[in-house]
């Protein structure tokens, strides 16, 4: 750089007669341009999330006319309890406070979520199952396209034999077991579930097993 | 015995297609990234099996740790014109300014009354700000509000682009508004079921709630 200037390069050109421009290296030094393409390649890298966050569909029930209640439970229904330290409790078929026309009284039995869950809920949802595995195994074989497999596996789930789940949580239960439980409603093919509000009855049996 | 003599490589190697492949990588990641909008508060949502994608037209409500709510709706000119009706609503007078600044703004979880102080707050430190939730007890229920006004605006903005793109004849891109709940893992479930609640009094009965992806057990 220094040669540029009006020092001692200038006065030894001017004795050489014709003053010729020095030739100068076309190569450009891409040290820095490389380093920094090499940071915004970490940068990125590090920084970029690749898949957008899941989320799971659900349909709310409409809340029922007053003047209209919903018929009571059949006997093909279960209900799912959640309360805290992630516990759950269930018992089938409709609510009983007192032996009703000779079958007791509704009692809790409790359930660990996981295997357990998902066995309890393979069982119960035996017939759903089986037809979506049949399905299954048909689209395997090609016999059926992918639609129609989609279209018979949601009427197999809304079959009117299949059993009715019902999820209810007290006041202590935390958000993550609710997704927890759908999740292995979806897992099992559980095609008819909602979740709906908690009776004190049903409070009062929660509070009773978890005080033993 | 004669020496050996080795054969002077150049110590210098051609990085060219090094750095070639360099600058693809970037230009890859610079034009497929998109910034994570920065949150009042961190949300960990619970995990779960199902491989739906978030909604990218929405109402999502996230309800923190502790039980607050926050609220936010996609679009620019769908958020400014809901903080339009809100005011309108709660006599409480933004400037344009406010209103230009709400449009840019992410979730917030303050009410009306300290909404501006909110938005007149640098970004950085919205985080820091005491976000109390948005109100929504049955004497003064302003997320329902802000649902109501949000969906209006939210519908009214789809039909008018989904006209636009028909008359046009062009493929229509923008999606129905769905409705987004993204809750903690151990935030109460009651404080969810109130969202539900005032939902479900909106007779909005569909919902996506948010999760983590976790592989299932078969398949």
């Amino acid at each position: 750089m220094a040669e540029l200037g009006e020092g001692s390069g200038s006065h030894a050109h001017g004795k050489k007669g014709p003053v010729r421009a020095k030739k100068q290296s076309t190569r450009v030094d891409m040290t820095p341009m490389v380093d920094l393409a090499f940071l915004l390649l970490t940068f990125f890298v590090l920084t970029s999330t690749f898949s957008k966050p899941k989320t799971m569909e659900i349909t709310f029930p409409v809340p029922p006319d007053k003047n209209n209640p919903p018929p009571p439970m059949k006997v093909n229904g279960y209900t799912f309890l959640l309360t805290k330290d992630n516990r759950v409790f269930w018992y089938s078929g409709e609510f009983k406070d007192a032996p009703k026309n000779g079958l007791p009284a509704t009692t809790l039995t409790e359930v660990k979520f996981g295997e357990d869950l998902n066995k309890l809920l393979l069982d119960k949802n035996d017939l759903v199952e089986k037809a979506i595995l049949e399905l299954k195994k048909k689209r395997l074989n090609k016999e059926i396209e992918d639609t129609t497999y989609k279209r018979l596996a949601v009427d197999a789930k809304g079959d009117p034999k299949s059993p009715f789940f019902v999820i209810k949580a007290d006041d202590k239960a935390v958000y993550r077991n609710l997704i927890d439980l759908i999740d292995e409603f979806n897992i099992c093919n559980v095609g008819k579930y909602a979740v709906t509000d908690i009776m004190m009855s049903e409070i009062n049996l929660i509070n009773q097993a978890t005080k033993e | 015995m004669p020496k050996i003599k080795m054969p002077r490589s150049n110590p210098s190697l051609d990085m060219t297609p090094m750095v070639d492949l360099a600058f693809l990588l970037v230009t890859f990641f610079i034009l497929t990234a998109s910034f994570r909008n920065p949150e009042p508060v961190q949300v960990l949502t619970p995990s779960s099996t199902s491989e739906k994608m978030m909604p990218e037209n929405s109402v999502l409500i996230t309800i923190s740790l502790e039980g607050k709510v926050f609220y936010t709706i996609s679009g620019f000119d769908v958020r400014k014109k809901t903080l339009e009706r809100m005011a309108d609503k709660y006599k409480i007078k933004f400037t344009a300014k406010e209103i230009e600044e709400f449009g840019k703004m992410t979730s917030f979880g303050v009410s009306m009354q300290n909404l501006s102080k909110f938005i007149n707050t640098e970004p950085g430190q919205r985080e820091k700000f005491p976000s109390t939730g948005i109100p929504m007890d049955s004497t003064n229920n302003q997320l329902s509000d802000w649902i109501r006004f949000g969906q209006y605006e939210g519908v009214v903005q789809y039909k008018d682009l989904k006209d636009a793109a028909e008359t046009s004849g062009r493929q229509v891109v923008i999606e129905p508004l769905r409705f987004a709940i993204k809750a903690d893992g151990n935030a109460n479930f009651i404080v969810v079921k109130e969202v539900i609640k005032t939902f479900t009094d909106l007779k909005i009965y569909k919902f996506n709630l948010l999760t983590n992806f976790e592989k299932g057990p078969n398949e």
